[in-house]
């Protein structure tokens, strides 16, 4: 039965003097060899060179806040609802007077937690959101720990930091111009 | 002017010699990891030190404060003597290489080389073959099979190797027609003569030791003693820590033994080209005293003999990572039915070439 064309008949000869002899197949295992001694090497040393990411790539979770440094969240409950691994809690609260800057809506979120152990980075909680705060980095992973509580990630370490040097766009660092941009905007 | 007794100097010359070949051995082990790497397209250890260079330090202080196991059942003192023995033997047999030719301080003459006798030859042979005893007792103190299987395989591999390995020396011998280790070399290269390095009169005779000297050190592609894949780790298998260590550390101290040896039989030693040339050069152009130039091409000559055996480092691990290991009737069927036969007929070709005046 034939299944393909690419089928090779081999015969069987008798191996000759050279073949017997064998130096010169060690010869050419050792000419092989060094050419891989001066190829380019396939390592990446990780904690100083890193993998290139995917553009989109679905890395950390980052809490956005508002061209006023505000944050975005309004604690609705839809990325919590979304998300397939049930890995967000969260518990909303009422905006007290005085803290129109910090928060954009009337209702925030007093607590907002991620598992990253349970969380499958499937992005649903990103397309759930209706007022565009919760986004997931593509350059940025939940680093490794020892303990298991260290993988909840909390407000304190999911929201955006406030200095517009550090704000992102969809998790992009912005270049210096765009933030002196936005600081100028902000002024 | 400071007078250094005899023995003294060659004291000195053995613990300078000591300490190198631990020391180079130490590389090795950093160096095999490099290369194997390198060969492999990958980077091997860089994480300790600059380059990975501490690397070496890293795994003795890993290998000390490993646990030490005896196996239940084993014969506690050979246990323990096993890897002494192999290590012990792998040392001494350095005594004898000229690492360098003489170097004069005022009136006094000194040789680079630990003891020159007249039966250096021998020494290493006698030394190097008393190694498989490490191996041997090693494994059979193990109280484990896989272990005695190593060792039984350790020395009738090495038995087989040696037969040839002497033969292809017999050659090399039938030319210079001495034993001594320094008049082997010294005769690669007479003042106000061309003379060619062994490697040119013995081509056949240095392959057939190259392989012979790859068995003997149990190197792959003979690397069966301690084959992981047959025998989990051959003679090694049982054992841990430091003694395990010291195997390890044995193997690559033979290697640099062996390296000298082959450097100094056929690659002529600390013999470099055009070496009395220069020395002549710098007497009559640049009015050096004879003894100082002299002393400048023997320092130049002990770095081209680390060169050499360096260089013959190298193609060792360069080996291990290209060939895969031999089967054990392939292994015994190159060293009697090829190795031997080739060996005695190198001799023969040797003395018609001596009986009709060609070398």
């Amino acid at each position: 039965m034939q299944l393909t064309n690419r089928a090779k008949v081999l015969e069987k000869k008798p191996m000759t003097l050279a073949e017997r002899a064998y130096l010169p197949a060690i010869f050419q295992g050792l000419s092989i060899t060094m050419r891989h001694f001066f190829m380019k090497k396939a390592t990446i040393r990780y904690p100083e060179e890193t993998r290139p990411f995917s553009p989109i790539f679905r890395g950390l979770h980052v809490l956005k806040r508002d061209e006023q440094g505000r944050e975005r969240c309004t604690a609705c409950g839809l990325c919590a609802v979304a998300c397939p691994a049930e890995a967000i809690t969260m518990v909303a609260g009422e905006r007290k007077k005085g803290e129109e800057g910090l928060y954009r809506e009337e209702k925030y979120a007093v607590s907002y937690e991620i598992n990253m152990l349970r969380c499958i980075f499937c992005g649903l909680c990103e397309e759930a959101c209706p007022k565009a705060a919760v986004y997931l980095q593509p350059d940025k992973m939940a680093p490794p720990r020892y303990e298991r509580d260290e993988f909840i990630y909390g407000k304190d370490r999911l929201v955006e930091p406030v200095s517009p040097d550090a704000r992102s766009i969809r998790g992009i660092q912005l270049t210096p111009e765009q933030a002196e941009a936005l600081r100028s905007k902000l002024a | 002017m400071i007078e250094i007794p005899t023995l003294g100097w060659q004291s000195i010359v053995i613990f300078v010699v000591f300490a190198l070949s631990l020391l180079i051995a130490t590389y090795c082990t950093y160096a095999e990891r490099v290369i194997a790497a390198f060969l492999q397209d990958r980077v091997g250890p860089d994480r300790a030190g600059p380059y990975g260079l501490a690397q070496p330090l890293a795994d003795a202080v890993k290998m000390f404060t490993k646990e030490e196991f005896f196996p239940g059942g084993a014969n506690k003192a050979l246990f323990i003597f096993g890897p002494c023995l192999a290590m012990i033997t792998a040392l001494m047999s350095s005594a004898v290489i000229p690492f360098g030719n003489n170097v004069s301080f005022g009136n006094n003459l000194f040789f680079l080389q630990g003891i020159e006798v007249n039966i250096g030859m021998l020494w290493i042979f006698g030394v190097v073959s008393l190694g498989v005893y490490g191996v041997m007792i090693g494994g059979w103190a193990s109280n484990n099979k896989f272990s005695l299987l190593g060792a039984i395989r350790a020395a009738s591999q090495n038995i087989s190797y040696e037969l040839a390995m002497g033969m292809s020396l017999i050659a090399v011998l039938m030319i210079s027609g001495t034993l001594s280790l320094r008049e082997i070399t010294l005769q690669q290269s007479i003042a106000g003569e061309w003379h060619f390095w062994n490697i040119v009169k013995q081509p056949l005779g240095f392959i057939i030791f190259l392989v012979c000297a790859f068995a003997e050190t149990n190197r792959t592609p003979f690397d069966l003693p301690e084959c992981e894949t047959e025998l989990v780790g051959g003679y090694h298998t049982e054992y841990s820590s430091m003694k395990l260590g010291l195997y390890l550390f044995s193997e690559y101290v033979n290697i640099f033994v062996v390296s000298a040896v082959m450097s100094v039989l056929y690659f002529g030693g600390f013999n470099f080209p055009f070496q009395y040339e220069l020395r002549d050069w710098l007497v009559s152009n640049h009015d050096w005293t004879l003894a100082s130039a002299q002393n400048l091409i023997t320092f130049l000559g002990t770095a081209g003999l680390f060169l050499k055996i360096f260089a013959f480092i190298f193609f060792f691990m360069w080996i291990r990572w290209t060939l895969p290991r031999f089967r054990y009737d392939q292994l015994m069927r190159l060293g009697w039915t090829m190795l031997i036969p080739l060996a005695v007929i190198n001799i023969l070709i040797t003395g018609g070439l001596i009986l009709f005046g060609v070398i």
